[in-house]
């Protein structure tokens, strides 16, 4: 059983629907320690000893955010550039990280087709991931596909319903299995979408 | 009668004081060449408003340089005074031997007995601590090397005035006036052996130092609880005076003892308050010694032997500065630095009238050379600060360098924090605390004796007194320093202080503390730009706590808090510049009608949606088909 570290970032979390149905499912489920970046640090200063800590305590890192601007929310980014210090995360001295996991869950507002060369995002998610991959490579990570939730702005309760179970299975396959990655797109490929009444 | 010509006096040298030196400082001249003059004029050879009496004036006036000595001491932390030991024993040693010396050989070439000789030159090797020191601060040269250099001749010669008097009654030849030892107060010294009068000696400058250490600071404690000021300069003015009879009793000179206490309380936090309190004793002590000084020169005398006296002076002050510019070549000053120190120092002091009136008693010195030389020494004294002047207007421009007190030098004598503190209370002590956590170099002012006492002990640099006082201020720094946080009660005193700032420290940036809005408007309406609601930030950290233990989110309350900080801020702004001074004093009425605004305010405003993140429109657009 992997120890999976769950980074959610949102700023706004009372305006978002997906979200918040999606994060009441993580509070049960043993070895995932859903850590609330918005809610610790409402004024961005951000304990880099005690997120190092985490860090190393774990084997899968999960940043989970809405998909803001084709990125993550700012206090993502603030956790980045202050937790993943060099000679600790990456650098001549800096292996702490190293052989961990980490991806990216995402909510966003486009459809799939949108984010594609001829759509209106004109790249892929998986394009548009490239600074998490990057990042995480340059740290020694193993660096996965993200799992997207898309069309958030149309999302039914039902299908918030369906992508909430299909994100608790996928946090227990990660969990528990060891998931063959190297030939998907989106990790929502490992785990049915349950059909919807 | 006796009472009316008591005052009758005073307001003659009040009234020539008053019109004189403005007039002399107008003209560039500086206070003491303005106080001499007002001596001249109310002398004896021009208004007659004085006569003989000037002389015992003069030994009364002659406290104020007790005074200056004391303050000179304040201002001398003791490590400063060890680090300048070389010039003071090097320069002031060589300054009055070599000095002695020479004269002493022309006077016997000029025909007088050698001991004669001996007495002359030791009194004329002294010069003037008075006319040097006032002047040279005046002209905020005290700090740089000249000043410094003659600060420690003159502190030299201070000391050595006592081995002076001790030699004297060795050197007797005429045969001494019987009667002179019954015009002579007693002392406590009299009739002692020589190591028992060293012993007493010793033990008072024990006592000077000991009780300086230990017993004056919890006596300024219990005087400052009592929080009367006058209470306070009486027990200043007690201290110094206390010292100088102290001294006299031992046969040392006041202004040594007195400068000796002064060194001791310099790292005291009642530094500054002694210092305002003693520095206008001072300033009018000297002022009407240097009234004396003018008054007592004879131009009779003058009048009746000029060529002599033109060449006594001359050759005196020339003679002087000699020596003196060879020393300052020797202890390596540059030669502007030079000039001044040399030109600064060449006159005969205030010394040699008390020395004169010596040697005539122990029959020393024939009464018609002292009668000469007094004229000598008070003409070589007014012509001190002409000579600066030119020294200043004529020869120093063809340096181009003149250096100024305002170089890296001040930072010998006083350390000048960017930051000053006013009020070292619950607020004052958070902001300082702070700061002092980030190493940034702050001075506090604070009337609390207890607290000043506690945080001396940790290390502060703290005074104590009121910090709405000019002089304070001053002393603290202002000048120099980049802001000062005000933090002192009650309002009314910030808003006398930041008048005081406005009006002479107009380049230093005040942060103000206000107890409230109204506070806060009187402080905007002062002027202030920096204005901080002491309770806001508080309540509103409080409010977003309440709102996040009922279940909100985190950053947004804080977002929440921030908007509402602002806002109210921005109102507060708005409401400030709409009042009207004249009607500050809110009615209980008026409040709670104001309140009621800000509610209604606050409802239109500030509970206004966070739009932050908002995706309604997004969805509405993601909808439709």
């Amino acid at each position: 059983m992997a120890k999976v570290l769950l980074l959610f970032a949102h700023p706004a979390l009372e305006k978002s629907r997906i979200h918040k149905s999606l994060i009441r499912e993580v509070n049960d489920l043993e070895g995932i320690l859903f850590h609330d970046l918005y809610e610790l640090y409402p004024d961005f200063d951000i304990d880099v000893k005690k997120e190092q800590q985490l860090l190393l305590q774990h084997d899968i890192i999960i940043f989970q955010h809405p998909f803001y601007w084709y990125s993550a929310p700012a206090l993502i980014k603030q956790w980045q550039d202050l937790v993943l210090e060099h000679n600790w995360a990456y650098g001549s001295k800096g292996k702490m990280l190293s052989g961990k996991t980490s991806f990216n869950i995402i909510s966003c507002g486009g459809s799939r087709e949108a984010y594609s060369k001829e759509g209106r995002n004109r790249y892929s998610i998986k394009e548009l991931m490239a600074p998490f991959d990057q990042t995480a490579v340059l740290c020694n990570m193993k660096y996965w596909p993200p799992f997207v939730i898309h069309g958030t702005h149309r999302l039914t309760n039902n299908e918030i319903k369906g992508y909430t179970k299909q994100y608790r299975d996928l946090l227990l396959l990660v969990r528990d299995g060891s998931p063959a990655v190297d030939h998907i797109t989106y990790l929502n490929e490992l785990v049915s979408l349950p059909e919807l009444i | 009668m006796d009472q009316n010509s008591f005052l009758f006096q005073a307001m003659v040298y009040l009234a020539a004081a008053v019109v004189m030196v403005p007039i002399a400082k107008k003209l560039g001249l500086g206070s003491v060449l303005g106080y001499l003059l007002a001596g001249i004029i109310i002398g004896p050879f021009a208004l007659q408003f004085i006569g003989q009496e000037g002389e015992d004036l003069m030994h009364f006036a002659e406290f104020g340089v007790v005074m200056m000595l004391f303050i000179i001491g304040l201002e001398l932390e003791p490590q400063l005074l060890w680090k300048l030991r070389k010039s003071i024993i090097g320069m002031g040693g060589l300054q009055v031997i070599g000095t002695a010396m020479l004269i002493s050989l022309l006077a016997i070439a000029f025909g007088l007995q050698w001991q004669q000789a001996v007495v002359l030159g030791m009194i004329l090797s002294l010069s003037s601590t008075a006319i040097v020191l006032q002047t040279l601060n005046e002209k905020g040269l005290l700090t740089t090397a000249a000043g410094q250099s003659s600060f420690s001749v003159l502190l030299f010669q201070d000391v050595a005035v006592i081995p002076m008097l001790a030699l004297f009654p060795l050197l007797a030849t005429v045969p001494v006036i019987q009667e002179t030892t019954s015009t002579h107060s007693k002392t406590l010294v009299d009739g002692l052996v020589a190591w028992q009068h060293a012993l007493v000696v010793f033990a008072a400058i024990v006592i000077i130092i000991i009780g300086g250490r230990f017993l004056v600071r919890p006596i300024f404690q219990l005087v400052a609880a009592t929080r009367l000021r006058e209470l306070f300069t009486a027990t200043a003015l007690l201290l110094v005076i206390g010292i100088a009879v102290l001294m006299s009793q031992v046969g040392l000179s006041p202004a040594l003892g007195t400068f000796l206490a002064g060194v001791v309380l310099a790292n005291s936090e009642y530094k500054h308050e002694l210092e305002s309190d003693i520095e206008p004793f001072k300033g009018l002590l000297l002022g009407l010694f240097f009234i004396a000084v003018g008054a007592s020169i004879n131009f009779n005398l003058v009048g009746q032997q000029p060529i002599l006296i033109l060449c006594l002076v001359v050759g005196l002050m020339l003679l002087k500065s000699l020596v003196l510019f060879l020393l300052g070549k020797i202890f390596k000053l540059t030669p502007d630095q030079n000039i001044l120190f040399s030109l600064g120092l060449c006159q005969v002091g205030e010394f040699a009238f008390v020395l004169f009136s010596l040697s005539s008693q122990d029959g020393i010195l024939p009464q018609s050379i002292i009668d000469v030389m007094i004229a000598v020494v008070a003409i070589s004294m007014a012509l001190t600060p002409p000579l600066l002047l030119l020294n200043e207007r004529i020869i120093q421009p063809r340096f181009g360098s003149c250096q100024r007190a305002d170089t890296k030098e001040a930072d010998k004598i006083n350390e000048f924090n960017p930051v000053i503190i006013a009020g070292f209370g619950h607020f004052g002590s958070t902001v300082g605390r702070f700061l002092r956590a980030h190493k940034i170099g702050m001075t506090v002012l604070d009337n609390d004796s207890d607290r000043v006492e506690l945080l001396r002990k940790m290390g502060f640099k703290v005074y104590y007194g009121d910090a709405s006082r000019y002089d304070l201020l001053q002393s603290a720094g202002a000048d120099k320093a980049k802001l000062i946080v005000i933090t002192i009660e009650p309002a009314e005193k910030r808003l006398e202080m930041i008048e005081t700032i406005k009006k002479h420290f107009p380049n230093l940036r005040m942060l103000v503390r206000a107890t409230n809005r109204y506070d806060a408007y009187d402080l905007m309406n002062a002027g202030m730009l920096h204005v901080y609601r002491q309770t806001l930030d508080t309540a509103l950290r409080l409010g977003v706590d309440v709102m996040k233990l009922l279940g909100s989110r985190s950053y947004s309350s804080q977002r929440a808090a921030r908007t509402f900080f602002k806002i109210d801020e921005a109102n507060l702004k708005k409401l400030a510049s709409i009042k009207d001074p004249d009607e500050y004093i809110l009615s209980a009425k008026d409040k709670i009608e104001e309140l009621e605004n800000m509610l209604q305010a606050d409802q239109i405003q500030a509970i206004s949606e966070d739009t932050g993140w908002d995706e309604e429109s997004l969805i509405e657009d993601a909808q439709r088909p």
